[in-house]
């Protein structure tokens, strides 16, 4: 059986998803977050997870996201081996199953995992007795991301009950914006999205979502605008003829963020198309949390680690 | 379940007494409580029988006619890890088929007339008749045409470029239009690929929400259409395979209500899985599905259920089961694709597409039947006689033909199980479910190519 909910403490567990985390479990992670954020400034919990060793299997290119889980896991103790796929192995045709059951018996007792498949945690949990934790796979689920954002947005707006918040760009091929969507309506949000037809096509009728048809009609009144990263073969596979004319429909700026609530903040997965999703002077702006979301991404995977190897 | 024995096309012709089992033959609407006897492989007069002829109580069991598959992938030459002819016809003559039609996507792909032939040498002796279909174009490439002439010739009963379409409608148009000269169909694999490039399951709500790339009912329609309308200009038979969607069969309607030449089929899997079985569900179609919005942890994105065309929507799912039903729909074929595990158990988009159907065929078959969806009879004559007609085969329960039947327990249940399938492969999805329905009796050409005795 794979449990992909979080956890009482003492048993191994595995982050796949965040469609089955209770509000509740959210909140506690966020709490646990906000804890790990003070220890690790007054470098306690140094040893908690020293048992524990944890592999970084990075099938895509990542920065942010592998820098921030292998200082979380060394901020807490633990053995951190990073598999450097491009470089190994797994570039010769090993299978993912094949390499993760070899970490495993190497001695890794927890992966870390970013594939461009959309279900391959769901493939390594099955598979071995790791304890999977989702980096981010294919279209599907970013739940890191997306409860460091949670974690932003609590901290920027208060609790999120009754706020609107808007997700603007390539909802439908972001699994930050699907991660992001399962989070913000369990916190009690209510997520409007907006993009070129493409990118939204499909998202009709989940609970607590609504699709805008104009830029204007997304931001109206929003009290948080989270945009996405415009990749350029998105772009040229048939969602929108251009970046330019993106930007000219859908572009962020400071003069459009006035169609939202006075003040509402700006988030950002990174990294960022400065003038193309949004204007520079917005993403640095007083508005931007980006620098936030960044920041808060190591205390979140501290929380995470912890939470699945059952040390919190 | 308990293992049968397997017999060949080349034993000695076989003599026994079925007592007591009810003999369906959709021929001429035959369902009756009687006696079934064969005499050295042919049908005969029970009460001619000599006393020594092995008499079988059969009493609760089902005769039909033989079942054809006109979809079939043994994958040899090539592709022996997965599946050869040999444990191919092993698991047809196990799933009750007398008939396979081996499908020409194999390495090399069976385009020219030798390799025909080579394939009818090979399954001389397999535990089922193994007739072949052609490649309509050279290397199966979509670029010229093979010499479909020559492998008619040589034995081909129909032509594909299974696993694609005929790629530009000049092309197919080229072809239909020779084949029609020739008198046998066309079996096309409706879907353009320009349209499902990159897809890996049904578009809609459940690969929105496993994030898992669509593809849309477009794909198969468009091809669909442009073929009837080849049809209807050049006389060809067109039959399109595996149909997934309600458009399409819709399409189908109405091309038979205007007369012309187009049948069709649908596999099993289609029939009665769901796109929901990517999410983990393992609700078949006619029930009503459990909350949509789960995902099954413990099953979700198996790569069992990756398949092409993909597995559908309930909706489609449904319009499937009422045109087997209303008759538009002609065949059930099995598509059966054999891959080992390593090619399965990889991340979904990965999975090499198809699943293993021989063996599970009849008793999904059974499943609609018992939930309702349509007849026995019918189901039997979309086995059996309806796409043995698509390749010129005869079927019938009639004393003085040959032997070429099925005898089955439609009440029995059996638990699909890898180690006891007799393909060499065991990429289903089914694996561990309880179904209904076991052969315990296959006769081919007299012979008796599978038995279970009991």
């Amino acid at each position: 059986m794979i449990l992909d909910t979080l956890p009482a403490a003492g048993e191994r567990r595995h982050l796949l998803d965040v469609d089955r985390l209770e509000r509740a479990e959210i909140e506690r992670i966020c709490d646990v977050a906000v804890e790990m954020r003070e220890a690790r400034a007054a470098r306690a919990y140094r040893s908690l997870l020293e048992s524990e060793t944890v592999g970084l299997a990075f099938y895509e290119g990542s920065t942010r996201t592998r820098v921030s889980f292998e200082l979380a896991a060394k901020a807490l103790g633990a053995t951190v081996v990073d598999l450097g796929v491009a470089g190994s192995s797994v570039g010769k045709g090993e299978s993912l199953v094949d390499t993760l059951r070899t970490l495993e018996r190497t001695g890794v007792t927890t992966v870390v995992l970013r594939h461009a498949a959309s279900g391959a945690p769901y493939l390594a949990a099955r598979t071995t007795g790791l304890a999977v934790v989702n980096a981010g796979d294919g279209m599907h689920a970013h739940p890191t991301q997306a409860l460091l954002d949670a974690l932003t947005l609590r901290e920027a707006l208060g609790a999120l009950d009754g706020r609107t918040i808007a997700i603007v760009g390539d909802v439908g091929h972001s699994r930050v914006a699907r991660s992001n969507l399962g989070t913000l309506v369990r916190l009690g949000a209510r997520v409007r999205i907006g993009g070129p037809p493409a990118w939204v096509r499909g998202f009709e009728g989940r609970p607590g979502v609504s699709v805008a048809t104009s830029l204007a009609e997304a931001l109206d009144g929003a009290d948080a605008v989270m945009t996405l990263r415009v990749q350029l073969e998105r772009a040229a596979g048939g969602g929108v003829p251009s970046l330019r004319e993106y930007t000219r429909r859908w572009g962020l700026d400071e003069d459009r963020m006035r169609l939202a609530a006075p003040g509402a903040p700006i988030l950002h997965p990174g990294p960022t198309n400065e003038g193309v999703e949004l204007s520079a002077e917005l993403a640095n702006g007083p508005r931007s949390l980006i620098g936030r979301q960044v920041e808060n991404g190591v205390p979140v995977r501290m929380a995470i680690l912890a939470l699945v190897t059952g040390a919190a | 379940m308990t293992g049968g024995s397997f017999g060949r096309l080349t034993d000695r012709p076989a003599s026994f007494l079925l007592a007591g089992l009810r003999v369906i033959d959709p021929n001429d609407g035959t369902d009756a409580v009687r006696d079934l006897a064969v005499l050295d492989g042919f049908l005969a007069d029970p009460a001619r029988l000599d006393a020594h002829v092995e008499r079988i109580d059969a009493t609760g069991l089902v005769a039909a006619p033989g079942f054809c598959d006109l979809h079939t992938h043994l994958r040899e030459p090539g592709d022996e890890g997965a599946e050869t002819i040999e444990s191919g016809a092993r698991a047809a003559a196990r799933g009750g088929f007398t008939t396979v039609c081996a499908m020409p996507n194999t390495d090399p792909p069976l385009d020219e007339p030798a390799r025909i032939g080579w394939v009818a040498d090979r399954a001389r002796g397999a535990s089922c008749r193994v007739r072949t279909v052609g490649a309509v174009t050279i290397g199966r490439r979509g670029e010229a045409l093979a010499e479909l002439g020559a492998m008619a010739d040589a034995g081909a009963v129909a032509f594909s470029d299974d696993g694609a379409a005929i790629p530009t409608p000049r092309l197919a148009r080229a072809a239909m239009t020779y084949l029609a000269g020739l008198g046998l169909p066309l079996v096309e694999h409706a879907e353009d690929a320009s349209l499902s490039a990159g897809s890996v399951m049904r578009a809609g709500p459940t690969a929105n929400r496993l994030g898992l790339a669509g593809w849309p009912p477009s794909a198969e329609l468009t091809i669909v259409e442009r073929d009837i309308a080849l049809a209807a200009e050049t006389g060809a038979r067109l039959h399109l395979t595996h149909l997934s969607t309600a458009a399409a069969v819709e399409a189908v309607r109405r091309a038979r209500a205007r007369g012309l030449p187009v049948t069709c089929d649908v596999t099993p899997h289609h029939l009665a899985l769901t796109d929901a079985w990517v999410a983990g569900s393992r609700a078949f179609s006619w029930q009503e599905p459990a909350d949509d919005a789960a995902i099954e942890a413990d099953r979700a994105y198996d790569g069992s259920c990756r398949v092409n065309p993909p597995l559908p929507a309930r909706e489609d799912a449904l319009a499937l089961l009422a045109g087997l039903a209303d008759g538009t729909v002609d065949a059930i074929v099995t598509d059966h694709a054999p891959h080992p595990t390593q090619r399965k158990l990889v991340p979904f988009d990965d999975a090499a597409p198809g699943l293993v159907g021989l063996e599970t065929a009849l008793s999904l078959g059974l499943a609609a039947v018992d939930a309702g969806m349509f007849g026995l009879a019918r189901l039997i004559a979309a086995l059996s006689i309806r796409p043995a007609e698509v390749i010129g085969e005869r079927r019938s329960l009639a004393v003085g033909q040959p032997a070429e039947l099925v005898v089955f327990d439609p009440a029995a249940r059996w638990r699909v199980e890898a180690t006891d399938l007799a393909s060499a492969s065991a990429n289903t999805p089914l694996l561990g479910m309880e179904l209904p329905g076991v052969v315990r009796l296959t006769v081919a050409e007299g012979r008796i190519t599978y038995r279970v005795s009991s």
